[in-house]
Parts: C-alpha cells; sequence; structure tokens
C-alpha cells in the first residue's frame, strides 16, 4: 500500500489539470503576446485562468500576476514592495516562523540597508499581537507574515493583523504568504485587508513552476524581473501557459467544492490526532481548533529520531516528512519548532503529516498501525 | 588554436621498464586508452610502436573532452599534442615550426631548445643538423627568443618519421599502472571521503576495483544509498566499471548493539563488515580489501582498533591512505571530483548508533569475548545479509 500523507511538501496533479496542459503543449502552443491566432488562443488560456482565480479571490483580473511558485511570488512581493518604497521608510516586519522564501529574502533585505523586526509566536504558533503593535514605527513600510505555517499548520489572524497595521498607519504594506492556506481556507484578500498575497500552483494540485500573486490595485511595487513587458511589466517573460493554464484548471476543482473538502479533511485530521495520541509517547504540535489548518499535523515521538521514522514509514510505503532535517553532521533545526517552545529532545524527534482531499481513513488507519509496529521495534534501539 | 593537433603522443613512464611483460603492460595501456576515448566526441585509433602510444585523430574531434578522458587513464604519465606535417621540404618544416611557434607562444621572451629525433634514417639531416640549423630559422624569426641549451623554458620536439610530428607540451597524465595489469581487489566503500580516494589510490597501480557497502535502513535512507552508487560512478571513470555489493546490515548492527558493549560496538560491527566483505571477495577471486582507514583519524582507526578489525581477515587489507593527514586525503578526493559528493550529509550507518566514548584501545581477549555473546543468531544473519545482497554495476 502506497500511503501519501506529504500534501504540504507536494501534491498530485489533478487528470483536469494535465489534460488541459497537454493541450497546451500540443495544440494550443502558441505564444501569448504571437498577434496571430495561435498566439490569440494561446493568450485565452491566460485570460481564463486569471478569470478563475480572480473570481475565486473575489478580486479584479488585473490585480493576479503569475509566477514560477511560492518563492518567486514572495520574493517578487517582498523585494518589490521594499524596494518601491524604500524612501517613505527602510523598515520591514516579519514574524519569527515563516518559510525560507521570505525568511531569507528578509536576510537578503538587511544585506541591502533594510532593518527587520521578527515577531515570536506562542506555543501554538500564532504572533503574538502586542508584540507587533509595538513593533511599528513612523519608518515601517511592509509586514510579511505567513497565513499557515508550513510545520505545524497554526492560522494566524490575518484580519486582526491586518487592523492593527493599517490603524497605525494606512500606507504600511501587508503581505501574507497564503502557499500552504490557500485551496484550505476561504481567502479573500479585500475582506482581510491584505495587500499583496502569494501562491504556489503545486500544493494545491497543480503543476510545479507554477504560482500566482494578488497584488491589490495601485500598490507602489516595483518589478524584479525585466524584460519583454509582459503581465503589465510587473513580471516579464514569455507566460508559462501550460503551468498557467494548470493553476488556473486546479484553482477551479479545488473552490468547486472548497468548504466540503476542507471539513472532510479537518475531520479526517481530528481522526488522526486522536487515534496517534494513544500512542505512547506520542504528542502532537497541532490543534484540532480553527486555529489550525485542516491539513497539517505536526506529531512529536519522545525518543526516536525523525529521520530515522521517516524512513521506517517509508518501508512500509508510507511517505511523510521530518520536522527538521537533523544529521549527525549537519544540525538543521527548525526555526518554527524552536519558536514555538518545543522542549530541546523533540526537536530532532518531529515529524509532519499532511493531508489532502483524497486521503482516507484507511489510510490513516495503515498509517498508525505502522507507526505502532515501528515505534515499537525503534524504542527498542533508542540510543544508549 | 587546439585544433590544429591532429595526434597525440602517449607518454608512459613507468611501464617502460617491464622488461619481457612489457607487451602486457603496453597491450593493456591501449586498450585503457581506447575504452577512454569511447565517450569522446570524435573518431580515434591507438598506435603501438616501438617504445612509443600514439593516438591519432580519424574525424573532427573535441580537443578538450579528449583530453579530459586521458587524463584519467592510469598508465598515462604525459600527454602531448602532436602537429602533425608531410614532409616537403626542410625550408617548409622551418616555416610551420615558426608558425607553431609564433601561435604556441605569443610572448616571446623566453627561452628554448629544439630536441630532434630521426627514426626515418634517409632524411637528408642529422639530428644534430636539425637541432642547429632549425634554432637558428627560429632566432631568425624571433629576435627576443634566447635559446637555453641547459634550462629552456620550451622543449621543441621534432620527429622525422613517415610524417614529421612537432610537439613542445606535455600535458600531464596520472601516472600509475594500466588497470587490469594488476589483479582485482575488494574497496569498502562508505559515504566518506576517504574510501573513494583509497579506491582511486589502488586502481591506479593497475587494480580492478569491486566494491561493498553497508547500509542500515531504516537508519540510513535511500538517498544515502544513491550517494554510495554516485560515488563508486565517479570512480569508475578512471578504475572502470565497478561491481557495487550493497549489504543489509541492520540485523546484523541491532543484533551487536543489543548484546554487546555499547563502547565496543563500532569496533565489533567493522570486523563483521570486513568478515562480509572479504566474502564476497573471495567469491569473485579478489586478491585483497581495500579501506580507507587513516591512523588515528577516529576510535575506530587507532593502531589498537586497526590490529583488532585486521585479526578477522585472511587476505591482505590494502590501506593506501593509512599515513595521510585528512587534508591530504581532501586534496585527492578534489582532485578525482568525489569531495562535493562525500560531503552530502547523509547518515552512514556507522555515525548512528555510535557510543559517546567508543573504544581506541580494544583488547582482543575482551572483543571476542564479546563476540561470543553473539552466537546463538549472528551465522543466520551473516547468511541472510549475504545471500540479499543488491549488486549494481556502477560505471
Amino acid at each position: 500500500m502506497k500511503v501519501y500523507l506529504d500534501n504540504s511538501a507536494t501534491t498530485k496533479v489533478l487528470d483536469s489539470v494535465r489534460d488541459i496542459m497537454v493541450k497546451t503543449m500540443q495544440e494550443d502552443y502558441g505564444n501569448p503576446s504571437s498577434m496571430h491566432l495561435v498566439g490569440m488562443y494561446a493568450e485565452n488560456y491566460v485570460k481564463e485562468a486569471k478569470n478563475i482565480i480572480a473570481s475565486a479571490l473575489k478580486v479584479d483580473t488585473k490585480e493576479i500576476y503569475f509566477t514560477s511558485g511560492g518563492t518567486e511570488s514572495n520574493n517578487m512581493t517582498i523585494i518589490g514592495s521594499a524596494m518601491a518604497n524604500k524612501r517613505a521608510g527602510m523598515h520591514i516586519i516579519t514574524s519569527a516562523i515563516e518559510h525560507p522564501s521570505v525568511s531569507n529574502t528578509m536576510k537578503y533585505l538587511e544585506e541591502q540597508g533594510f532593518e527587520v523586526t521578527r515577531i515570536g509566536v506562542d506555543s501554538e504558533g500564532i504572533i503574538n499581537l502586542d508584540e507587533l503593535q509595538n513593533a511599528l514605527r513612523e519608518d515601517t513600510i511592509l509586514v510579511s507574515v505567513m497565513y499557515v505555517n508550513n510545520e505545524i499548520g497554526s492560522v494566524q489572524p490575518i484580519s486582526e493583523i491586518s487592523k492593527i497595521i493599517k490603524n497605525y498607519n494606512h500606507s504600511i504594506l501587508f503581505h501574507v504568504d497564503a502557499i500552504q492556506a490557500f485551496g484550505k481556507l476561504e481567502i479573500y484578500p479585500r475582506r482581510l485587508g491584505v495587500d499583496m498575497m502569494s501562491v504556489s500552483g503545486h500544493k494545491i494540485h497543480g503543476p510545479k513552476g507554477s504560482g500566482f500573486v494578488y497584488i491589490k490595485d495601485k500598490t507602489k511595487i516595483k518589478p524584479i524581473i525585466h524584460g519583454g513587458g509582459q503581465q503589465n511589466a510587473m513580471r516579464s517573460g514569455t507566460e508559462n501557459v501550460p503551468g498557467i493554464a494548470g493553476i488556473g484548471q486546479a484553482v477551479a476543482d479545488v473552490y468547486s467544492n472548497l468548504r466540503e473538502n476542507s471539513d472532510k479533511m479537518m475531520k479526517m485530521k481530528n481522526y488522526f490526532i486522536d487515534e496517534i495520541t494513544k500512542l505512547e509517547g506520542v504528542s502532537v504540535n497541532s490543534g484540532k481548533d480553527e486555529k489550525f489548518a485542516p491539513h497539517i499535523i505536526s506529531v512529536s515521538v519522545d525518543g526516536v529520531r525523525s529521520e530515522v521514522l521517516l524512513h521506517a514509514l517509508e518501508e512500509k510505503g508510507i511517505y511523510i516528512s521530518a520536522g527538521s532535517a537533523c544529521s549527525s553532521n549537519k544540525p538543521a533545526v527548525s526555526e518554527t519548532l524552536k519558536a514555538i517552545g518545543l522542549p530541546k529532545n523533540l526537536l530532532d524527534s518531529t515529524v509532519r503529516f499532511s493531508l489532502s482531499s483524497f486521503t482516507t481513513k484507511e489510510e490513516l488507519d495503515y498509517a498508525i498501525e505502522a507507526m505502532k509496529e515501528m515505534l515499537a521495534k525503534l524504542r527498542i534501539y533508542i540510543r544508549k | 588554436m587546439n585544433n590544429m593537433f591532429k595526434a597525440f603522443l602517449i607518454k608512459y613512464a613507468e611501464i617502460g621498464v617491464k622488461g619481457k611483460n612489457r607487451y602486457i603492460f603496453e597491450d593493456a595501456l591501449v586498450s585503457q586508452i581506447n575504452n577512454a576515448l569511447k565517450g569522446v566526441d570524435g573518431k580515434f585509433t591507438v598506435q603501438k610502436t616501438t617504445g612509443r602510444i600514439y593516438v591519432q585523430a580519424e574525424s573532427e574531434y573535441d580537443y578538450d573532452e579528449a583530453i579530459t578522458a586521458l587524463k584519467r587513464v592510469f598508465g598515462v604519465s604525459g600527454i602531448c599534442p602532436l602537429l602533425q606535417v608531410e614532409d616537403t621540404g626542410f625550408e617548409d618544416l622551418c616555416k610551420t615550426v615558426i608558425e607553431y611557434m609564433d601561435k604556441m607562444y605569443p610572448d616571446k621572451n623566453t627561452t628554448f631548445k629544439v630536441f630532434s629525433r630521426r627514426a626515418r634514417k634517409n632524411y637528408p639531416r642529422s639530428s644534430q643538423e636539425i637541432n642547429m640549423d632549425m634554432g637558428e630559422a627560429i632566432l631568425n624569426a624571433f629576435p627576443e627568443i634566447r635559446v637555453d641549451v641547459h634550462n629552456p623554458k620550451i622543449s621543441l620536439n621534432i620527429e622525422v618519421r613517415e610524417k614529421i610530428n612537432i610537439y613542445s607540451e606535455i600535458i600531464p597524465g596520472p601516472g600509475g599502472m594500466p588497470i587490469g595489469t594488476a589483479g582485482k581487489a575488494m574497496l569498502l566503500l562508505s559515504g566518506g571521503i576517504d574510501s573513494p580516494v583509497a579506491g582511486y589510490m589502488i586502481a591506479k597501480r593497475g587494480v580492478q576495483l569491486e566494491a561493498t557497502y553497508f547500509h542500515a535502513p531504516p537508519y540510513t535512507s535511500e538517498r544515502a544509498k544513491q550517494k554510495v552508487v554516485d560515488l563508486a560512478k565517479l570512480v569508475a571513470k578512471y578504475s572502470g566499471p565497478i561491481k557495487l555489493n550493497i549489504v543489509n546490515f541492520t540485523d546484523i548492527q541491532l543484533y551487536i548493539y543489543d548484546k554487546c558493549p555499547h563502547d565496543e560496538l563500532t569496533i565489533i560491527m567493522r570486523r563483521y563488515m570486513m568478515r562480509i566483505a572479504e566474502h564476497f571477495a573471495k567469491e569473485s577471486g579478489c586478491l585483497g580489501l581495500i579501506t580507507g582507514e587513516s591512523i588515528g583519524q577516529v576510535a575506530s582507526q587507532t593502531m589498537q582498533s586497526l590490529a583488532a578489525t585486521n585479526e578477522v581477515c585472511t587476505i591482505p587489507v590494502y590501506r593506501p591512505v593509512i599515513a595521510f593527514d585528512k587534508q591530504d586525503i581532501v586534496d585527492i578526493a578534489c582532485k578525482i571530483d568525489t569531495y562535493e559528493t562525500s560531503i552530502l550529509p547523509f547518515e552512514d550507518c556507522c555515525t548512528i548508533f555510535v557510543a559517546k566514548h567508543p573504544v581506541t584501545k580494544p583488547n582482543l581477549k575482551v572483543i571476542n569475548a564479546s563476540e561470543r555473546k553473539l552466537e546463538e543468531k549472528i551465522d543466520e544473519l551473516l547468511k541472510k545479509a549475504i545471500e540479499s545482497v543488491e549488486i549494481i554495476i556502477a560505471e
């Protein structure tokens, strides 16, 4: 039995997505910028994808730009807005638990002379709002906070964060990395008070190398990729038509029953948490309530190294992630797990299970059985 | 400029002195050169004449690729790119040589000496005359250049054969002996820096390689195994194809962990690795084992530990890096291009259960006593490990 429980790493592409992509590569393979009919057909796929996404988010089509994925989306919005607004100030605020595509982009901006404040989180991974309030300054130009944490699944109170920022100074831009949230939660950037938002295609059954950003109309931002002026010169380069058509199709399918699928995942997740916490020495870092996304379960297993558990489950055909990759010669402890104050002995013993709407109860039962069996075996040989 | 060379003279030092067996070494070298050139874009013939080997390009070819390939052939001490011309008289030859010198050495503030060899004895000038007349022609053409008969910066060689060969550059080869002239040995290959270097060094003496790797799933990952396969492939670029035996060591390792004192784990583990590697070595006619051990590098490589692991072997164990400092080994690893792969951070099975303070001076009596605690199941486990070996040909 193959049980893929690493859907926060990437997901299987939907048949409908594959089909439309093949079509754009073999039939309607034109360049959207070409003036002839073949080019126009290709352009139609881009327009259609933009329509689907804009209506899913309840925003305007001209506020959507396609990118090569989550990392580029984060780079483009954060660097682009920081550079465009640096005359107003050079202070940026972010959280302590961001994905590397944000945290390393922040480090880059620090090298460019920006000052970055990182807000801490509580034991559930939710950022400290008082700390945020106090961190805001006259020269603050940008706040970037992830919607759903990729390791433990905590959901940030985006709407409240926006209110705090905008009450302080309406012109501070608010960016949200929604890569783990999109397709799981109902997200309407306007209602939430978000200026910029990053999304990746392959986390929602779309293709790798696809993504988009929402950038609110009239937001002051500069492009970071320059060239032939495609996408209003915000993101030059011939449009990745297969990727764009693919992500458009994925969004259409995911949004056709978003709430239903989320509820289903939430039920599965809570079932899994109930069952797995029955095992001895197992604790779960993801909660069952609305503060956590419906698809991510961070599990700490006392006395068993995450990498060993991962490979042991692999032998059973179960595929998961290690909370933090740790090896004897290169310890890389997770910043998120440290930030939520996980005890030291569990930092290297934490794994992540992540579900999709296709995950079944049988698969979860199989995984729990395998965990039982493997933990019994592995615990005999804990480090002396 | 490089496309003016249509041939190479292959120099070999050591095999030139092998007496009556010399042809065996030369034939092996020719065959290894042929093998190495198979992957190069272009057609070549390799000829053996008295005391020298020529590689002749029979078509357009990629010069850099050809040199890279030749530089990996053990037994080659130097590669001389040859300018080959028809004999159309000495005047023409002078012109060609002057043109060659001009192209090769834009800076004329240097010294040279002409070394000529007249293999075709009916050539109208003696080698002494060629040296003098050619030297004079070059001096006339380039007033800045000087002759130095003792320490010339440029040694200009002119060989008069059917055609005339002109060369002055020697690209160093790896040296050593051609693969296939010495026999076969079994390399204990881990994912580290040392063992690929050890394999390379022994292969350089003409030894064909086979290898054994021990993995311990789930304590080591598929990626760690893939890394070892990749390392074997890198070494195989020099040594030729390597048969890699992949042994599942988990059960043996856990059994030892269970039954024996923790601080002796690594030593006892290594003794069983040697036993298993020797089994495969004997099975396929290897004449020795090769390890990347170096005195004192880690607890299991002290003189006492080496003696303890060596005790279980009945065939010679070759340890080519035994007296090397780590940095010396790293230097070779960089040179042969295995370093980058070796330092990828995956677990290897030696590191997982390692004791905080392993024994550094194991006592053989004590170790043997500990191993007796394994009597109940170890033979069965060894048999299972040997029978379930996975074999990959790395090439």
